[in-house]
């Protein structure tokens, strides 16, 4: 009996495998001889036992198809910086880069917007041609001068660069020197981000993270800030808090013993940021993103760092004893306590939501840890994930998503809207998760559909409360009676 | 207005006195009853000095940018009318190390086509700054502007080595946008053999030197006036050379060639073969005087 069940499902991957091969070859079919040959690298079939997904990955997209990638200034503004709440983020440059990114990621946060938080608000020197002829550094000086002014109780200021202020060489470094001088050391962030740099958003967030480093950590110097230490202090490092995510995560680091220091960068203020090389341990959610800050912290201030995933009960247990892992016996019954706290509450949620779900298929295309990470959470629902893939992702996502795919899974690095639709098409899941534009493409075709950068407007999915509200949306998309009605009565 | 419009640019190596050459070219052009309009494309704003006798004239980027923006400008506010009424506008740009010149003469062009600036004139001249650096500075010669390019340049190598370059510019235009070489006009430096190398490297180019203008103080004392030759000394020998410049330039209408530019490699192995330059001996090349004389 158990053999003939093996067998069956050894068939049904390799199956799966044949269809995805020939799904592949079959998108490749369509574009030029050399357009084909590029994509060809960036689609496999992940084989059980590799070290990685089989595409190559952060490498310029094909002109001519369309993307889902951003650039590197919204990976600076949009990511790192943005949700940074008491410093305020001048969009430099043209007004439109700084209108479509205007609180486009909804980054939760505490505070009187406007008085002493600026996340929600919108700041740029909305460049016009004199300002491209002539150089923008005196309007930009203005506008520091105007901030001051106008919100004296901000703490900090980022210069976002957008592509002009690149190509006609401003010297926002020397301003930024001269104003943070006028204003008594105020911190002033000029940050490089011009969004022609690099080939998606993934290189706004390094850049973004070497300006943490070098105008917020080498700025402090050899002076640390009053900071009152504790054995259990962590930093929750690449939670953007979409939704309220990091709240949902801190509680539980806190109710098993740790103290957060610091929330990077949802929610998160500057004091955290200059606090945070003196934790105990960074716990690095979005390791795309902030891999790099926690790589100089650990070399630089020894402050080790490690992955977590808080996305659905059988990660968030095994991410919780992982940490605890690095503390003493304090924290890791405190782990075990926290895990059984919220048995109840899991076991509840998966046994309404489950039935539900079972058995149901799930195409991602995402950016950043997401990718991989979800995957756990659809799986304690009873739900298979049969395709991923990265916007933005590197070699090392790819390595690291091997621990998560199962056998056959089709992977599809910076996939084009055409291969997407065509591979959805054909494999018919059960939900897509994606961004706002797939979102109506799928669901026009009569595909359940969640978005899965903004959480559709709901959340927190992260932690045990946010298990509970993903396993809803999940169950609300797939279940919702709309589908039965998307069949044309007449044929 | 005559029914064909006229457009030439100038353009050479920072220095070598194109726009002292252009003013005093235009200046005898007047001379033949033609109407002129001078657009200098240059940010130091120095193309209608001596027409206009003034240091120099409001430019219409500083008058923009004083205003708001180039839409809030008249075309009375750019333009002056200068000697025998030579109409002058100054593109202008930002101070030296700030923002982008390039795209100041986009703006400022497309500002004085679009406001009538080129309405009633024979020939509009731009006056361009050395080497072409960017897209901005190509603006001239691309979109169907200037028909006919004049390249000043001298004997000397880095002269010819710019108008070589320059020719590269003229290339890249030359069949999408229809602009053409006119010739090369040699202002003279004194250097050796300068005549025969200005029409060798012409010949390389494949077009022709149009005229040699030789050097004469004179220049030199009317530019202090800030006044053409033609004005200041009008009877004078280089007046007359002036004069034949302009003559050639208006005849040449329609008869530009689309550049053959040279390597850097050809341009050196014509100095030699003029005798400028010995045969390279690899062994000198990064030796200073000292050193050389060290080493026998």
């Amino acid at each position: 009996m158990s053999i003939t069940a093996e067998e069956t499902r050894e068939q049904i991957v390799a199956e799966t495998k044949t269809r995805n091969r020939a799904l592949i070859d079959e998108v490749l079919k369509v574009y030029p001889e050399k357009t084909a040959k590029r994509r060809a690298k960036h689609l496999n079939v992940y084989e059980e036992g590799k070290s990685d997904c089989g595409v190559k990955s952060n490498i310029k997209s094909v002109p001519g198809v369309m993307t889902i990638r951003g650039c590197a200034y919204a990976g600076s503004k949009g990511v790192v910086w943005g949700p940074i709440k008491d410093m305020i983020h001048i969009s430099h440059g043209p007004v439109g880069c700084g209108q479509y990114s205007w609180a486009s990621r909804r980054n939760y946060y505490i505070g009187t917007t406007g008085v002493d938080t600026f996340v929600t608000m919108q700041f740029t020197s909305d460049f016009q041609e004199k300002d491209i002829v002539f150089g923008g550094d005196k309007k930009l000086e203005k506008i520091m001068d105007e901030i001051e002014d106008l919100f004296p109780l901000n703490h900090g200021i980022t210069v976002q660069s957008e592509c002009p202020i690149g190509l006609i060489g401003d010297d926002i470094e020397a301003v930024s020197k001269k104003k943070s001088k006028e204003y008594g050391g105020k911190t002033i962030v000029p940050v490089r981000c011009e969004g022609f740099r690099g080939v998606s958003q993934s290189l706004g967030h390094h850049i973004a993270n070497d300006s943490i480093r070098d105008y917020v950590f080498e700025k402090q110097g050899a002076e640390p800030k009053a900071f009152e230490k504790t054995p259990y202090d962590v930093a929750i490092i690449g939670d953007y808090n979409i939704g309220g995510d990091a709240w949902s995560s801190r509680i539980l680091l806190e109710e098993m013993g740790l103290r957060v220091i610091a929330q990077w960068s949802g929610d998160g203020s500057l004091a955290e940021l200059e606090n945070t090389p003196m934790a105990k341990l960074n716990v690095l959610h979005c390791y795309r993103s902030m891999n790099y800050i926690s790589r100089y912290m650990e070399e630089k201030h020894g402050v080790p760092w490690v992955e977590y995933n808080f996305f659905g009960p059988s990660k968030i247990a095994e991410s919780l004893r992982t940490i605890a892992s690095y503390f003493d016996d304090h924290i890791k019954e405190g782990a075990e306590r926290v895990i059984e706290k919220y048995n109840r509450l899991t076991e509840e949620v998966i046994a309404k939501y489950r039935p539900r779900l079972e058995g149901r298929t799930v195409m991602l295309f995402v950016g950043g840890l997401r990718p991989r990470h979800v995957i756990g959470a659809y799986e304690d629902l009873g739900m298979n994930v049969v395709g991923t893939g990265y916007e933005f992702g590197h070699n090392d996502d790819y390595q690291r998503t091997t621990h998560y795919v199962k056998d056959g899974t089709l992977i599809y690095d910076d996939v084009t809207g055409y291969e997407f639709e065509k591979m959805v098409e054909t494999i018919q899941p059960d939900l897509v998760g994606s961004g706002i534009k797939e979102k109506y493409v799928f669901q026009k075709m009569g595909v359940p559909f969640r978005q899965m950068h903004s959480w559709d407007y709901s959340g927190p999915y992260h932690g045990y409360d946010g298990f509970a509200i993903f396993a809803r949306d999940m169950d609300m998309a797939i279940n919702n009676p709309v589908w039965s009605l998307t069949k044309t009565p007449w044929e | 207005m005559s029914d064909k419009l006229r457009q030439i640019a100038f353009y050479g190596k920072g220095g070598i006195g194109k726009s002292t050459t252009s003013q005093n070219t235009l200046a005898a052009l007047t001379e033949m009853g033609q109407k002129i309009l001078i657009v200098g494309c240059d940010p130091k704003a120095d193309s209608t000095r001596l027409i206009l006798h003034s240091k120099a004239q409001d430019t219409v980027l500083s008058l923009a940018a004083e205003a708001g923006s180039v839409e809030d400008l008249e075309i009375e506010d750019v333009m002056k009318v200068g000697y025998r009424d030579i109409r002058c506008v100054e593109s202008g740009g930002p101070e030296p190390g700030v923002g982008c010149a390039g795209r100041g003469v986009i703006t400022s062009i497309n500002f004085l086509e679009e406001n009538g600036a080129y309405d009633g004139v024979d020939y509009v001249s731009y006056d361009v700054l050395g080497d072409v650096v960017c897209g901005g500075f190509a603006m001239p010669i691309r979109e169907n502007k200037a028909q006919e390019i004049y390249i000043v340049m001298s004997g000397e190598m880095m002269a010819m080595y710019a108008a070589n370059n320059i020719s590269k510019g003229i290339l890249k235009y030359a069949n999408s946008g229809g602009v053409r070489l006119g010739g090369l006009v040699c202002n003279e430096r004194q250097t050796d053999k300068e005549l025969e190398l200005a029409e060798a490297l012409a010949g390389k180019l494949g077009t022709k030197l149009i005229h040699f203008v030789p050097r004469d103080n004179i220049v030199q004392h009317a530019e202090l006036r800030r006044m053409t030759v033609l004005e200041y000394a009008p009877e004078s020998k280089q007046a007359e050379e002036y004069r034949q410049l302009a003559q050639k330039i208006h005849a040449n209408g329609g008869n530009g060639t689309i550049p053959t530019p040279i390597t850097m490699d050809e341009l050196e192995d014509m100095l030699m073969e003029f005798g400028i330059m010995s045969a390279v001996d690899e062994s000198v090349i990064g030796k200073s005087a000292a050193e050389l004389a060290a080493a026998v």
